[in-house]
Parts: C-alpha cells; sequence; structure tokens
C-alpha cells in the first residue's frame, strides 16, 4: 500500500490519522506526491491534507513527547530527505501503539534513524548559528545570504530574535528562495525578486562605509590568532567544511 | 587612524593567543530589553584558525607592556617585541562590531600587568562596565583575574564578566619558581579561592532575593604550560584533579609549550610543541570530568606517564581485565561508561535502549559504539562464544593493527611475506 501525500508536515500527520482509521493490513510506503511513481502492483491512497487531523495527531504527539520530542520530528520533517518521511510516518504510529516511554528505544530502527537525522539538522542550525557573517549595508540594515543543507530557517529564527534584538537583520536561504527579516519588532518571512548574487560580494556601494574595515580587522585578527608551529589542516576542514568557507568572511 | 587599530589589533592578538581558553558556554545571560546579545548555554565557535582550534571570542590584551619577566612568556620584559596597548573605546567598538557582524561570541580580555595589579584590574573593569552599562552589551566576557588585585575590584569585575580565570602557567611550584621567580602559585590560589567563595555567596543570595545580580555564572577556569620544564603526567593532572575539587573550576586548560626564546631553561627553538602528549592529558581531563574516572586509576606511581601510543581509557582496561568483559545488558552505566569504545552518548542510548529488550550486535554498531574496539571488553545478546582468553597484550596488537592514529610514523604491525 502506497500512501501520497502533499509534502507538507500536516499532510504527513494527516497520513498517520488516515492509517489508524483504516489500518490496513501490510506495510503502509509513504510517497511525496511530487516523487510518486504509480505502481503495478501495489494500490495507493492519496491522503487528503485536513488540519484538524493533523492537529489532533500533533497534539497526542505532543502528550507522549513532550516538547523535545515534537522538536526531534519537526527537525526531521526540515531535513527534507526523502527516506525521513517514512522514518517519521513508522515513528508516529510505533509511538501510538506502544505504552509511554517507547521514544527512548534505540534499538528501534525508526527511533534510531530519526534521532540520528534530528541531530544532523540540529548540528546544521547549529552550523548557521556560528557561520553566518552579517554584512553591513549602507541603510544600516545586517544581511546575510545562506543555503544550508537543511531547510533550518525556521529552527534560527528564535535565536537570532534574542541576540540581535536591537538591529535591523535579514537571513536569506538562495537554495530555498525565502528568507527572515527582523524589523527590531517581528520576524517576517520575505521573498526577493532578484536573487543573484545574493550569498556574498553583495556591491560594494550597497555596503556601509565602515563595512570593509571591520571584516579587515576580522581577517587580520583570524590570521594573528593562528599559531603556525601547530597547524592541522585536517583538524580545521574537519571543523569547518569547505562548503561552508563562501560564508566566512576570514576565508574569502 | 583605522591604520592604528590594525596595527594594534595584530600586536595585540598576536600576544593574546596563547591563551588556551576560548570556551563561550555556561552562561544564560539574557538579553535585555533594547540590548545587544545573549549567552549560550553551550557555546558557539564562529570558526576555527589552521591549526584547528576554535574561535568563539575576540582574544587580545589590552596592552602587552608587562613589569614580568617570566621566560615562557612573549610578552616578558626582556623580550624586544612591539608594544602597544588598545584604549577603553577601541575595545568597546572592535567588540560591539564584531558581535554585530556575528564575528564572535564575546569578549576575552587579558592583559600585560603594568605598572601594578590593581591599575591593570581597574583598567579592564572599566572596559566591561563600559559594555554592560552603556553600550547595553549582553554577549559573553571572559576576564582575566589579575594576580594581587583588591578583593574589591575582583568583586566588581565579577558583576559584569561572565568567566574569570587566572592561570596557573606551571603544574608546579619548583617549575614556576625556576621560570618565574616572581611569582608563586599562592598568587593563583587566593583570588581563585576568593571568587569561587564569592560565587557560593552570591548564589545563597539570590535563593532568598531574586534580583541578586548574576555573579561570574560561566565559573572559572586556569591554564598549564606542559613540557616547558620536566613535570610527569602524574604531577600535572594531580594538579589539575587537585583544583577542579578544592575550587569547583570549570575547566583546566593545557597548553603544550611552543618554543618562543633561546632560554638555556626551556626546550630550545624550532623542538616541536608537544601536541600528542596534550591531546593525552586533554582525554584524562575529560575521562575525570565526565567517565567517573578517579585520577589515582589513570595515573600513579606505577604509571607516571601516559600511554603514547593508546589513549588513557583503553589504557586503564588492558591494566584491568579483571573487570572485563561486561555484559551490555546487565551492567550499571558507570561500567559501561567505562568500556573502551563506548562514550557518553552511546552508553547513555544503551541504557535506555536495553529497557525494552535485549540488545544485540547489529544494534550497538547502529547506535553508534566503535564496536571493533568494544568487542574486546563486551558481551552482548549475540556475542561469538570464545573458549580463549586473550591477554591484555594482545587485544592491544588487535586493536593497533586496525587503527590509524596520525601519530603513528610506522605502522605497528608487521607485514607479511606471503
Amino acid at each position: 500500500m502506497i500512501y501520497i501525500f502533499d509534502n507538507s508536515l500536516e499532510g504527513l500527520l494527516t497520513a498517520v490519522f488516515e492509517w489508524f482509521e483504516r489500518k490496513p493490513p501490510s506495510k503502509v510506503a509513504i510517497v511525496p506526491k511530487n516523487n510518486y511513481q504509480p505502481n503495478a502492483f501495489t494500490k495507493s491512497f492519496e491522503v487528503l491534507t485536513d488540519s484538524a487531523k493533523a492537529n489532533r495527531v500533533w497534539k497526542g504527539l505532543a502528550q507522549r513527547l513532550g516538547r523535545p520530542g515534537i522538536r526531534k520530528i519537526y527537525c526531521c520533517y526540515l531535513s527534507e530527505r526523502l527516506e525521513v518521511y517514512q522514518d517519521i510516518f513508522d515513528f508516529c504510529i510505533y509511538i501510538f501503539q506502544h505504552q509511554a516511554g517507547t521514544e527512548k528505544n534505540y534499538g528501534n530502527a525508526p527511533v534510531l534513524s530519526l534521532t540520528q537525522t534530528a541531530r544532523k539538522v540540529e548540528r546544521e542550525k547549529h552550523r548557521m548559528e556560528a557561520f553566518i557573517r552579517f554584512q553591513k549595508t549602507a541603510d544600516g540594515m545586517f544581511y546575510c545570504g545562506i543555503d544550508p543543507d537543511f531547510n533550518v530557517i525556521p529552527l534560527l529564527i528564535n535565536h537570532f530574535k534574542n541576540r540581535y534584538a536591537n538591529q535591523q537583520w535579514v537571513i536569506y536561504d538562495i537554495k530555498r528562495h525565502y528568507g527572515i527579516f527582523y524589523n527590531l519588532q517581528t520576524v517576517a518571512e520575505i521573498k526577493l525578486d532578484n536573487t543573484i548574487n545574493l550569498l556574498k560580494k553583495t556591491n560594494q556601494h550597497l555596503l556601509d562605509e565602515q563595512e570593509n574595515l571591520y571584516a579587515n580587522l576580522w581577517k587580520d585578527y583570524f590570521n594573528r590568532t593562528n599559531i603556525v608551529a601547530r597547524k592541522n589542516t585536517k583538524l580545521h576542514t574537519q571543523q569547518v567544511p569547505k562548503r561552508y568557507w563562501k560564508y566566512l568572511t576570514e576565508k574569502l | 587612524m583605522a591604520e592604528r587599530l590594525r596595527e594594534k589589533l595584530n600586536i595585540l592578538a598576536d600576544a593574546a593567543k596563547y591563551d588556551v581558553s576560548c570556551s563561550s558556554s555556561g552562561s544564560d545571560r539574557k538579553n535585555t530589553k533594547g540590548g545587544l546579545g545573549n549567552g549560550h548555554q553551550s557555546g558557539i565557535c564562529h570558526t576555527y584558525t589552521e591549526d584547528g582550534r576554535c574561535v568563539s571570542l575576540l582574544k587580545i590584551l589590552l596592552t602587552n607592556h608587562c613589569i614580568f619577566d617570566c621566560a615562557y612568556c612573549v610578552s616578558r620584559r626582556s623580550n624586544d617585541i612591539e608594544r602597544a596597548a588598545f584604549t577603553v573605546d577601541e575595545v568597546v567598538e572592535l567588540t560591539m562590531n564584531f558581535y554585530r557582524r556575528n564575528y564572535i561570541e564575546g569578549l576575552f580580555l587579558s592583559s600585560g600587568i603594568f605598572k601594578n595589579a590593581d591599575f591593570t584590574m581597574e583598567r579592564l573593569l572599566r572596559v566591561v562596565k563600559k559594555l554592560r552599562l552603556e553600550e547595553n552589551y549582553n554577549g559573553y566576557i571572559h576576564l582575566k583575574t589579575i594576580p594581587g588585585a583588591s578583593d574589591e575590584l575582583i568583586t566588581a569585575a565579577g558583576l559584569y564578566a561572565d568567566r574569570m580565570s587566572i592561570n596557573l602557567e606551571m603544574p608546579t611550584e619548583t617549575g614556576l619558581k625556576l621560570l618565574a621567580p616572581e611569582k608563586s602559585h599562592q598568587d593563583v590560589i587566593k583570588p581563585l579561592a576568593f571568587v569561587k567563595n564569592q560565587i557560593i555567596q552570591f548564589k545563597e543570595e539570590k535563593k532568598l532575593i531574586k534580583s541578586v545580580p548574576k555573579f561570574v555564572p560561566a565559573g572559572q577556569s586556569t591554564q598549564m604550560v606542559v613540557g616547558a620544564t620536566a613535570e610527569t603526567d602524574k604531577e600535572i593532572m594531580y594538579t589539575a584533579a587537585n583544583f577542579y575539587k578544592n575550587f569547583s573550576l570549570k575547566r583546566v586548560y593545557y597548553s603544550g609549550y611552543i618554543p618562543i626564546s633561546n632560554d638555556s631553561r626551556m626546550p630550545i627553538l624550532g623542538t616541536q610543541p608537544p601536541l600528542l602528549r596534550e591531546n593525552r592529558l586533554y582525554q584524562t581531563d575529560w575521562l575525570m570530568r565526565f567517565y567517573g574516572f578517579d585520577v589515582r586509576e589513570l595515573l600513579n606511581d606505577g604509571n607516571p606517564h601516559l600511554d603514547t601510543d593508546i589513549d588513557p581509557k583503553l589504557s586503564w582496561a588492558l591494566r584491568n581485565m579483571q573487570n572485563f568483559p561486561v555484559d551490555i545488558n546487565t551492567a550499571d552505566y558507570q561500567m559501561i561508561l567505562r568500556v573502551p569504545g563506548i562514550g557518553v552518548g552511546s552508553a547513555q542510548k544503551i541504557v535506555q535502549a536495553r529497557k525494552f529488550g535485549k540488545l544485540y550486535i547489529h544494534q550497538l554498531k547502529k547506535i553508534g559504539i566503535a564496536y571493533n574496539r568494544a568487542k574486546h571488553f563486551i558481551s552482548c545478546a549475540d556475542s561469538p562464544y570464545q573458549l580463549k582468553d586473550y591477554q591484555s597484550h594482545q587485544i592491544k596488537d588487535f586493536i593497533l593493527a586496525e587503527s590509524q592514529s596520525k601519530y603513528l610514523k610506522t605502522p605497528p604491525n608487521q607485514l607479511l611475506l606471503f
């Protein structure tokens, strides 16, 4: 049996609801709509996203797992990996069918896999908190473009809102074409039309006049704090993988 | 003006880089209304230098003028180097602008001693006060306690800093007397103890009165230079254990000595820094803090030095084979933690998972333990039955034959002819 859902978290949760409604005898594979290919041997069923049903499932999960548990599920969903939908689906069913505490059964494949994927997403989120480098623009805005492995922007909002409460900033995901903008009061989602060259190298005339000074000071500092006698390139690239170098002012 | 600032930053960042501590963890300071910055419980490393050390804080000296002449220090009085000093405003501007661009997690401010201890401490205090009170800055601040500064100044600084530290420099008193005759361990112990007591006192008061301000919320740390004088690993780690216990330190840092002068009392210029030894000391430190080991189990009169070819945990296990094999499905957490190849995360997962059924090899592998190493020390639901009892040196050879440590110059296993 194949369940087809519309790629949204709500759709995925509705699918869990539908499974309990029907209790199909065979194992259910869950596939997002845009990846579905009809199969001659298995029946398929299209899940119609229903927020009431999804909410009931979400509340049930929240009751059983608490905040850390549902954050795990949300993180996994943000990973956008194809296999992860099946893991979330199996995990939810497993949780509802067993007594409280089963989310810690790391011997069970979906539980372990979900935990490990969530960890990867949290790591990517943490890397973004570390590697984002704002550039100050002439109108006093702090801008940074990113293209993270996973869709982590929703997880970044609180950190940046709390920390940079008294400056306007924009974090823009170039790969997924959306970003967040903080206007000193609230964080709003934004979409820019012009997405060329947004990653780095913002046009010099758009930048604050002091921007280059501080970028250079930071580069100087980065080079000066290195101890040449201890050079360890392997460790360096392990800690700062090369795919992030394009963000880093000190590595440009 | 900008050029001079760059020069100063170059000189004073260069002089501060031998201070190892760069942690920004342990402070949960919240941002104030309209303020900038907050603490992050686990800390954030914003970048890493090419030697693989994390850069989390803007680590600078206020000045590298110093009245002391310690042989192991680049800023010593008799060393002929460029000297510079930041003004209070320059440090504040740098910190704020780096912080706003998400370059750093906070400020690490240290200083050479100019004039006297109180004068220096007062300058440091002025920087942190300006950051906190005038700029509404709530990010991390790591401040050096200047030995010999008055109690009033130290207390005032503790109200604004997140962490304070003071370096022990040499692991033993004799080593310190040899290289820095003007200093003694007593100068370090007194302020450490004072700040520790203040932290306890502020915590007690906070229980009664909610508005009592935070005092050094991320605790204290210290640092020792390793390999400049002839201490054994045992002496170093016993000192560390002692300081962890008596002063509730958050961290002790070990810094492999990098030759900076041709002083006859220390290793000559061009000597390789003792990186492997430093690594083994940190491993021992971790075993003490997170794995429930007592320092006397790892280092004692029989083994005053750590093994270089294997890590201290494996070394302990091989010396104490009577404790193994450990049954993964029944042993208590503390014992599982002592198995080479199992870390804190895996041990916790194992203890949780086995409540739901016996664990098998394939599950252990998936959970993420280093099975090839651990298999000599554990048994689980489907461990192969084994008649032969291997001696510890045989197990060591098995493990070394598979390991690919970058420290092994020659592979330990004999090549086969056929």
